[in-house]
């Protein structure tokens, strides 16, 4: 295998005491994205599974594929909705590509280069989780984002979300969330409100007159019943599920997600508890608003706040990652819950911000270590129980 | 008949070269060694000088903190030479086997009318104390002070496991004297475990004096931490004694003739071997004579014991574990694959439903190999250990635990009841290829020295 023959030569200059020394990081991040390394196992155990955290991770990115292709469509679609230009169904996505690649790119390029930097430092191997946060950051951004903002929010995200606490595995918070909820509180205007979710909007030229890209659920903020798309026609709840409406580049379209979740589920890869849970404490917060509506809003039915906003994303990609999750089997059912549950809430009381998701999320990842704490003082107590009670025969 | 105790949670791992029913005699030996390694926390003191003569039973070193556990030549011979490794540590104590088999004599009698201290006496004397480990931190049992209970596990689900029914098929009658001995040792009760998936005519069902307790279910099921865990659990403060079966054979011929048996069954097991079969042959030896003609081309790795808990040895000059009843012999996996993270992976074995073969061929059996199959990570994934340790422990809050120290978190999430075999398949199924069981043994160690000094 030439290939092969070429990493062997050029290695040594990156080791200890070689010219490139300095590179070893980022040389050992694309060796092993290449080859899995020869190393052996040396203990007592002799064998190892054949699975490794690329691969896992690996599974998340491509279960976040659909959600991906569906938003570069969509993004086309809104577009030229939006222009009044009736359009083909490949010029959508064509238009949807090439708005979409240059975020992901940025992402990618501004996190990967942070990430190798602190291995290099650490004289650490590059972590695979930004695999991950890289493709989670675009997809949860409006289509009109500027770029750099993109860049500003990685750089937030993976320095104070990450690596100061010491990198992938160990941080508290969710690092795509921690790039979303920084763009929304450091710029606003960006992030929220009728324009930034469909590409063109904010800028103006050529929109079609009296064209609005408010989202449905900043509709139902303001209390009405029948949701508008941009032309002024009724939404369905189809329109809902299948995702042709306003919204974050990946987050619209729930099938999509639900084929990523039905990869992550099949695979093992993520917690089909966690997953399960979230749409069951939304489900139930959602209804218990609609027995005691006062407006339009708690009176949405609970199953339609299910499939809208982040809802389904942050459920399926964002209450998964297994690091900033409770660690216990047990609180996985908690802490799942809990998110949809607050999320719904939020969602509808408070008046300031009709997405209550990414503050759930962010929320219950700060709280998730106290249920695990919980739950394992409990399993502490059980074993003293029992040692108590052999005592005392 | 009790019922069977169903173990749910674990994992058989299915792999090519289990050894055909058969025994073959183990071609004699030059050299055999004791290695002090076998035993956690044994510092040697050597015995005769080099070239002195022994017999088998012959005193040829000691436990420097406990002088009275002695470790005794399995062949009769002269001391051939000490191994030493890394700062001097005593890695091999060698004798050069002369082939007469003279014998050292010791107390012969029915234990049942000796007395506990004749019979620890005369395990002590013999060199057969130290097949006796004790629970926690599974080091030879103190010699001072009683277990609780004894815990005989008479079967093996690890991969590729010899079949102790077969092997033990004609000892029932030493097992039985090996039994009666050791229920002097303890007023608790003597612990036998049966596969229970077996029908109840099996070689060890009647062995008398014991409670005999069934197990069923997938690997650890046959260890004897996970039995331990559900008959008599370990608290603090409690210790357990545990002895593997061909030693309660060993002990029995002890009691029965006056002299010390060093004979053992191993299996010799694994894909890279020609003809995998049973040895008769004696504890420590050479394993030089046993892979004669048996081992394929290639490089291989060699290891005393199973796959999941065993020790790596050199195929020419390498020596048996004392305490081990298995051979296993696998490819060394030192090659680099390409893009092997995202391919298929129709010939791979993984517990994560992400490979083609869980999917395909869920009964396959793999050859396997000593890969990492990824490198060494943070810990990312969750809920992976404890759908393979059936025990109500926390593994990852228990690792990390001991990762900074913490002596009192340690021994309440249950260390006490944790050998590095029962976390094993933690450590193989781990995404982040964390060495698990090198860090229970941290953690064991530092609860030791904090316990025990």
């Amino acid at each position: 295998m030439s290939l092969r023959r070429f990493v062997d030569k050029v290695k040594p200059s990156f080791e200890e005491g070689g010219k490139l020394h300095i590179f070893l990081a980022g040389f050992e991040a694309i060796e092993t994205f290449f080859f899995v390394p020869n190393q052996v196992t040396k203990g007592r155990v002799h064998i190892k599974d054949a699975n490794d955290m690329k691969r896992s991770l690996i599974i998340v990115l491509i279960a976040m594929v659909p959600a991906l292709l569906f938003g570069i469509w969509n993004t086309g679609f809104h577009h030229f909705q939006a222009l009044g230009i009736e359009a083909g169904f490949w010029e959508m996505v064509w238009f949807g590509f090439l708005k979409i690649l240059p975020i992901i790119i940025v992402s990618y390029v501004v996190g990967l280069g942070i990430e190798i930097a602190f291995a290099q430092m650490r004289n650490e191997e590059v972590a695979e989780g930004y695999f991950v946060s890289g493709m989670l950051i675009p997809l949860v951004m409006p289509a009109d984002v500027p770029l750099w903002m993109v860049a500003v929010a990685t750089v937030f995200a993976v320095v104070i979300g990450k690596e100061v606490f010491g990198g992938t595995g160990m941080n508290i918070l969710n690092p795509a969330l921690v790039a979303r909820a920084f763009l929304f509180f450091a710029y606003p205007s960006h992030m929220s409100g009728d324009k930034v979710w469909i590409a063109g909007l904010s800028d103006g030229t050529g929109i079609v007159d009296g064209y609005s890209g408010a989202t449905i659920l900043g509709q139902a903020a303001s209390n009405t019943s029948n949701f508008l798309n941009g032309l002024g026609e009724a939404y369905t709840s189809m329109d809902m599920f299948l995702g042709t409406i306003p919204g974050s580049i990946g987050e619209t379209s729930t099938l999509a997600i639900l084929i990523g979740a039905a990869i992550l589920i099949l695979t093992g890869v993520a917690s089909w508890k966690v997953i399960f849970s979230v749409f069951a404490g939304g489900a139930i917060m959602g209804l218990i608003l609609n027995l005691f509506a006062v407006n339009e809003f708690m009176a949405l039915p609970f199953w339609e706040h299910l499939l809208l906003g982040g809802f389904a994303f942050g459920a399926v990609f964002m209450a998964t990652d297994p690091v900033t999750a409770t660690q216990t089997e047990k609180g996985k059912w908690i802490y799942g819950f809990l998110i949809g549950f607050l999320a719904i809430l939020i969602r509808v009381l408070n008046p300031a911000y009709p997405e209550g998701v990414m503050m759930a999320i962010l929320l219950m990842n700060v709280f998730a270590p106290l249920i695990d704490y919980y739950i394992v003082e409990a399993n502490i107590k059980k074993r003293l129980k029992r040692a108590k009670v052999v005592a005392n025969q | 008949m009790a019922e069977v105790i169903k173990i749910k949670k674990g994992l058989d791992i299915k792999m090519n070269g289990q050894a055909e029913l058969i025994y073959v005699k183990a071609p004699r030996a030059k050299t055999y060694a004791i290695k002090p390694g076998d035993w956690h926390g044994l510092t040697p003191k050597i015995i005769p000088k080099l070239c002195d003569e022994v017999k088998v039973g012959t005193p040829i070193f000691y436990d420097k903190y406990h002088p009275e556990i002695k470790f005794c030549s399995p062949v009769s011979g002269i001391l051939s030479s000490i191994n030493r490794g890394e700062r001097r540590r005593i890695i091999e104590v060698v004798v050069e086997d002369n082939g007469k088999d003279t014998a050292e004599t010791f107390l012969q009698g029915d234990p049942s009318e000796l007395k506990r201290e004749q019979i620890v006496e005369n395990l002590l004397n013999s060199g057969l104390w130290p097949t006796i480990k004790q629970r926690p931190y599974s080091t030879i049992a103190k010699t001072d002070g009683q277990p609780k209970s004894i815990f005989i596990s008479a079967f093996d689900t690890s991969p590729l496991a010899p079949d102790f029914d077969f092997l033990l098929k004609d000892s029932e009658e030493d097992f039985q004297w090996g039994v009666n001995a050791l229920k002097r040792l303890t007023e608790g009760k003597v612990h036998l475990n049966l596969d229970g998936r077996y029908p109840s005519v099996r070689t060890l069902s009647n062995i008398k004096g014991v409670e005999i307790n069934r197990f069923s279910g997938p690997h650890p099921a046959g260890n004897v931490g996970v039995q331990i865990y559900n008959l008599d659990p370990i608290n603090k403060g409690d210790v357990v004694w545990v002895v593997q079966p061909q030693d309660v054979v060993a002990i029995g011929r002890l009691f029965k003739t006056g002299k010390y048996d060093p004979s053992v069954v191993v299996a010799l097991t694994g894909a890279r071997v020609e003809k995998p079969q049973y040895y008769k042959t004696i504890r420590g030896t050479e394993v030089a004579p046993l892979l004669e003609k048996q081992l394929k081309e290639g490089t291989n790795r060699v290891i005393s014991g199973n796959v999941l808990n065993g020790t790596s040895i050199d195929a020419g000059t390498g020596y048996v574990g004392f305490l081990d009843s298995q051979i296993t012999v696998i490819t060394e996996g030192n090659y680099y694959e390409l893009f092997g993270w995202i391919l298929p992976g129709f010939k791979k074995m993984s517990v994560s439903r992400s490979f083609a073969s869980t999917w395909l061929t869920p009964n396959r059996k793999f050859d396997m190999d000593t890969n990492y199959h990824g490198g060494e990570r943070a810990f990312v994934m969750t809920g992976e250990y404890e759908k393979v340790l059936p025990m109500d422990i926390y593994p990852m809050q228990l690792l990390k635990a001991i990762l900074v120290n913490d002596i009192d978190k340690m021994e309440q999430l249950g260390i006490y009841e944790l050998d590095e075999e029962d976390m094993a398949l933690c450590e193989f199924v781990c995404t982040s290829k964390t060495p698990v069981t090198k860090i229970l043994r941290e953690g064991l160690k530092a609860m030791r020295k904090e316990m025990e000094d």
